[in-house]
């Protein structure tokens, strides 16, 4: 009998008699203040938050905020200048001397500060681990409760790869200091895109 | 490796013999419970995704041999090449023989206590492949040459001066230099000239849906993908027990994992690989190594839910005193001691001694196994098949009965508190190592048989572990 034949028979034998799944209906987030509490929490995870209404705004503080003469890539063509608009054909080694890339979000996790990036957000799989520093846009309408709308709006997806990238990588396998940027970007700031702003405090 | 000669008490108490050491491992992983515990109360529901998460693992290992296929379907769909390994010689044959299609020489590996179960690297590297492990703390080891000492931090038992000594010795950092972020920085560096080089990429598995053929890997430091992405051949290693139905149950364990491991929302990459990359041959190895074993085995099957986020032993009172390579098994702590008895019962067999069965550990756990029965269990196990000496007989039934009724303790006052503390130092020294190093309280004035045979009710069987955990809260050695 071949492994998976005689795996399979096991697992047959001696599984118990079937028990129910349970209902997943009451497990839903509060709609409320979904752009304060993102931000919130991604900042209490060491990202940073930036409420811009266009990506002029995004184009002016990549630059005064990052080595401009180094390489920034980007998924936006519409992001302009230092920006290069990022190919998904190359070989992906050829992003190891990225400094900035910036990616749009297609769904954000208020209560954990997650970003959904399926692999066409990314351009390449490669590019929001192997950039020094990522940024990437999120659109205020985009941002869910919970995992659970993130995951309701995410189906079955069409991408052969995707993630949630919840901030810059991290380690604290030395002693449990937290260090930042341990393999990937040692920074991750999050552009939350608000066209339409109307001033959040009542007048 | 770990050491076929020693128990967990004589490993442990090599441990506790460095008193500072000791003091810090314990408060650090306090200090992880504690994240913890803050994470979890910030949601208001915690209790009820425990619950949910729970019945979901019990449904999958219900249907476990459905949800396989439909997984295998859904995989090969994808492009995955799906391959099968009954045991740990099985899985690195693969492994090697994927590898050698390619003739490649040299592979990159994220974290997957799967693998280092199977001491895959030392098999590879017999064959002349050369593997890195990239998960910082398992990189630390392994150029120390140990195992990891725990499931999510690998070098937890490590002060920084040592591993700053590892770096001199083996890396060429200036001798002296302990800064974490400077030696981490500097592994950072000369671990993405790994990346950028291995043609050949290893990640563990922390989850796998059966409706759509992808699997989760959940890193903080973006090692996996490291790996992965730039690699022209991915193989992932998983146990079959890693399936869960639907992507939508992913909300439930993804919202649960990290807060329990270290009080983080939620680890920094949560990756779904579904498909290879254009050009690039992704392969997932199901892995048996007794899990279908443990399956049939309805006291110890719970056991297959865990989701390794590491809360128990940080919970732990015998681990955070012995530290996780006193358990001399891949899986340390107290799921460690309910996973490796059902893989070797005789070289395991201290395992499931080194508990005081305070219950801590099934308290915490986000998918409600009941560790610290299966632990008690174990013991009768052991025992009744013979692996346990004499000595470890009584002991269980000493320790049986303290803490199958926590009320005689206080009847029995003074006696009974003593007991409670040294029973097993007094039949055994094997069997309470973390008290020995300590200030003991004042021996008894007859011996611990005359004490057993007055106090203990004739013929007595072994009573049955107490099932309310809160109740033992208190006796705690905290
Ligand atoms: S047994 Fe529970 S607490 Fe321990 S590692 Fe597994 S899931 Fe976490």
């Amino acid at each position: 009998m071949s492994a998976r034949d005689s795996i399979l028979a096991a697992v047959l034998r001696n599984q118990p008699a079937l028990s129910p799944l349970p209902d997943l209906s009451p497990f839903r987030g509060e709609d409320r203040d979904l752009i304060a509490r993102y931000a919130e929490i991604f900042a209490g995870i060491g990202g940073q938050v930036f409420r811009v209404r266009d990506l002029t705004e995004i184009n002016a503080l990549a630059r005064s905020r990052f080595d401009a003469d180094r390489r920034f890539v980007t998924t936006l063509p519409e992001l302009g200048e230092p920006f290069e608009t990022l190919s998904a054909t190359v070989d992906p080694h050829s992003f190891n001397d990225v400094e900035l890339a910036v990616i749009e979000a297609e769904l954000a996790v208020a209560e954990n500060g997650a970003v959904w990036l399926p692999e066409h957000r990314m351009g390449q799989r490669i590019v929001p681990y192997i950039c020094q520093h990522l940024g990437v846009v999120v659109r205020a309408e985009v941002i869910v409760p919970t995992l659970h709308e993130a995951y309701a709006r995410i189906g079955a997806g069409q991408y052969g790869f995707g993630a949630f990238i919840g901030g810059p990588s991290k380690t604290a396998d030395i002693e449990q200091a937290l260090v930042l940027g341990a393999h990937g970007p040692i920074t991750m700031t999050v552009f939350i895109l608000e066209p339409t702003t109307v001033p959040t405090e009542p007048a | 490796m770990g050491n076929e000669t020693k128990d967990h008490a004589a490993l442990a108490e090599a441990f506790i013999r460095d008193e500072e050491r000791v003091d810090w491992h314990d408060g650090a992983l306090w200090w992880i419970r504690q994240k913890r515990d803050i994470a979890s109360r910030q949601i208001p529901e915690w209790e009820a995704l425990r619950e949910a998460a729970s019945r979901i693992k019990s449904h999958v290992l219900s249907n476990l041999h459905d949800y396989l296929l439909e997984f295998e379907a859904n995989a090969t769909r994808n492009g995955i090449r799906v391959h099968w390994a009954a045991d740990a010689a099985e899985h690195n044959a693969i492994v090697y023989s994927i590898l050698k299609e390619k003739g490649i020489r040299q592979m990159v590996k994220s974290k997957s206590m799967l693998t280092e179960e199977c001491h895959l690297n030392e098999y590879l590297i017999e064959r002349g492949v050369d593997v890195i492990n990239s998960d910082l703390g398992e990189y630390i080891q392994q150029l120390d040459n140990e195992p990891p000492s725990h499931i999510v931090l690998p070098c937890i038992h490590k002060r920084k001066e040592e591993i700053g000594e590892i770096f001199h010795e083996h890396l060429g950092t200036e001798k002296g230099v302990s800064d974490p972020t400077t030696l981490t920085r500097f592994a950072r560096r000369h671990l993405r000239d790994v990346f950028i080089t291995r043609r050949a990429a290893l990640t563990g598995v922390n989850f796998a849906v059966a409706e759509t053929g992808e699997y989760i890997v959940c890193t903080n430091e973006g090692n996996a993908d490291m790996g992965a992405h730039l690699s022209e051949v991915q193989i992932a290693s998983m146990g079959i027990e890693k399936i869960v139905p639907k992507k939508a149950h992913m909300g439930i364990f993804l919202r649960l994992l990290a807060r329990s491991a270290t009080g983080q929302p939620i680890t920094i990459y949560s990756s779904h690989f579904k498909k290879p990359r254009e050009g690039q041959e992704m392969h997932l190895i199901l892995v048996d190594m007794g899990r279908s074993r443990q399956l049939g085995r309805p006291e110890f099957r719970d056991s297959l839910k865990c989701i390794k986020c590491g809360a128990c032993m940080n919970t732990c009172p015998v681990y955070r005193k012995s530290g996780g390579l006193s358990y001399h098994n891949t899986i340390s702590g107290p799921i460690g001691a309910i996973l490796a008895p059902n893989l070797d019962m005789k070289k395991h067999a201290d395992l499931p001694f080194a508990s005081t069965l305070c219950g801590s550990c099934s308290n915490v756990c986000p998918v409600k196994i009941n560790i610290h029965d299966q632990l008690y269990q174990w013991r009768q196990v052991i025992v009744k098949e013979g692996y346990a000496a004499h000595t470890k007989v009584l002991g269980m039934k000493a320790m049986a009965w303290t803490f199958s009724s926590p009320g005689s303790f206080s009847t029995l006052g003074k006696a009974g508190r003593w007991v409670l503390n040294n029973i097993p130092v007094a039949v055994n020294n094997r069997f309470n190592p973390w008290f020995r190093q300590r200030d003991m309280p004042e021996g008894p004035k007859e011996s611990f048989s005359e004490w057993y045979a007055r106090n203990h009710r004739p013929g007595g069987a072994v009573d049955p572990a107490p099932k309310a955990s809160s109740d033992l809260q208190s006796i705690q050695p905290e």
